[in-house]
């Protein structure tokens, strides 16, 4: 039978899943090593078809899902998703969902008491075309308090969900923004060791940014790439 | 500083958490529901009415298959139910094929209206629940077929990164021979492996941390 391709293994950059700075891994985190599994037809394969129909049509613009424009700084953000090497990850789905301009959820879990905004939701979606390429407007995020130490907050942040190619690239990671002291004191984004971290943190572009509209930020998402080839792995074994 | 936007960093994107605020954000009404129409699987009394911009399931082909339902609780290390977490399956249809252009054996002909994907958020009291199909047979890299499983993905506040899983069924054919739940130390196996509880009904508890803790995988 042919021989899979499987993908590769997390690189420096991926966090643990038990991280001391960050309270909620302490009950949540495994205890024990993960077990390395063989890779078959279920982890290279995912659902890569049909995504209207599970999850809807794109929804590329946050600020215009209510009566009127919501508070805040509108931006633009937008990117590519790729592997890591360099390859586009075209059709593909990202979902978003993230905090008002006050930094406040409309989730009733969030009791933080900044303002809702009866113009903001927060949820959105964009499908990569066959470049990988991708564009959303929103507002920008605001930072909140959290609970995880004494004087806490997080910095702003846009929460994203990616599927890619398989069961085994899907990614689920929050992007940040340049000109925030708040990511140099954040206990998730710090679970990533630097330089990894920065990764996560998007780029001001003026060539993004529209004239009389919004910023805008640049942010490419990277996805784990394929394993090497049949050959080149025996290629390896005979150099080594 | 380095950012996004440098060669010098470029690589996987770190994994942060979903936090525990997706609700309004990623499962939508009906995903924990492969076979038919409901709202299986969103939580939609956790934020207003207004705010729900997610789709909803509409009918589909009808499904070919055994119609089964799998469920579980998910603790943490302390042993509490966890009400915050999403849990994502993907599996084979009932002939073992996955609902991707991506598996070879794929064709339109031999398709039904099965996605094979699916969302649940956990309940208020820390349960999962999902209606689908038991899955068929899928072919094994070693030449055989590998045991039916549903493949897993927990996602929760307080986890920075996905941790992926199996459902396997008990008395499943194959399970003794099968190269991924033999990849399992002996002693763990059981906390992958469903119970039938009643009926067509598959039990699977999801322990994060602890004893009895859920074999999860480095895929």
């Amino acid at each position: 039978m042919t021989r899979l391709v499987g993908f590769k293994h997390e690189d420096a950059g991926a966090p643990p899943s038990y991280s001391e700075g960050y309270q909620s891994t302490r009950l949540r985190a495994p205890s024990k090593p993960l077990i390395r599994t063989p890779t078959t037809l279920t982890e290279v394969t995912g659902p890569t078809d049909g995504w209207e129909g599970l999850m809807g049509g794109a929804m590329a613009d946050l600020t215009t899902q209510h009566a009127g424009m919501p508070q805040g700084q509108r931006i633009i953000v937008s990117g590519r998703v790729l592997d890591e090497d360099g390859r586009p990850a075209p059709n593909t789905v990202m979902e978003i969902w993230q905090a008002n301009a006050a930094g406040r959820y409309i989730h009733i879990d969030d009791s933080w008491d900044a303002p809702h905004d009866p113009n903001f939701t927060g949820a959105g979606r964009v499908i990569t075309d066959a470049q990988g390429r991708y564009r959303y407007v929103t507002i920008r995020p605001g930072c909140y308090p959290w609970g995880n130490h004494y004087n806490a907050w997080r910095p702003g942040h846009i929460h994203l969900s990616l599927m890619g190619p398989s069961f085994a690239s899907r990614l689920v990671t929050q992007m940040y923004f340049p000109d925030d002291p708040l990511i140099e004191i954040d206990p998730i984004a710090n679970a990533v060791p630097m330089p990894y971290r920065q990764r996560m943190v998007s780029r001001f572009d003026i060539e993004t940014t529209e004239p009389n509209y919004g910023l805008g930020y640049l942010f490419d998402v990277v996805l784990r790439g394929r394993e090497a080839t049949p050959f080149e792995d025996d290629h390896d074994k005979d150099h080594h | 500083m380095v950012d996004n936007q440098s060669p010098e960093i470029f690589g996987q994107t770190p994994s942060q958490t979903v936090g525990p605020y997706f609700h309004y954000g990623l499962p939508w009404k009906g995903c924990a529901d492969l076979v038919g129409v409901s709202e299986m699987g969103a939580r939609t009394d956790l934020f207003p009415a207004e705010n729900y911009k997610l789709n909803v399931s509409t009918a589909r082909e009808a499904v070919i298959g055994d119609v089964i339902e799998i469920f579980g609780l998910v603790t943490d290390g302390a042993g509490t139910p966890v009400p915050d977490c999403l849990i994502e399956i993907w599996q084979a249809d009932a002939a073992g094929i996955y609902n991707t252009t991506g598996d070879p054996r794929w064709a339109k002909s031999n398709h039904d209206g099965f996605p094979g994907y699916g969302r649940c958020a956990t309940s208020a009291e820390g349960f999962y629940r999902f209606r689908t199909i038991m899955p068929g047979r899928v072919p094994s890299p070693d030449g055989g077929l590998q045991a039916a499983h549903i493949a897993i993905s927990v996602f929760g506040r307080g986890m920075l990164k996905r941790l992926a899983t199996r459902m396997y069924f008990d008395g499943g054919e194959g399970n003794d021979q099968d190269i991924v739940l033999n990849a399992v130390p002996a002693e763990r196996r059981d906390t992958i492996i469903a119970r039938r509880d009643e009926g067509d009904s598959w039990r699977m508890d999801i322990v994060l941390r602890g004893d009895n803790e859920t074999a999860f995988f480095d895929i």
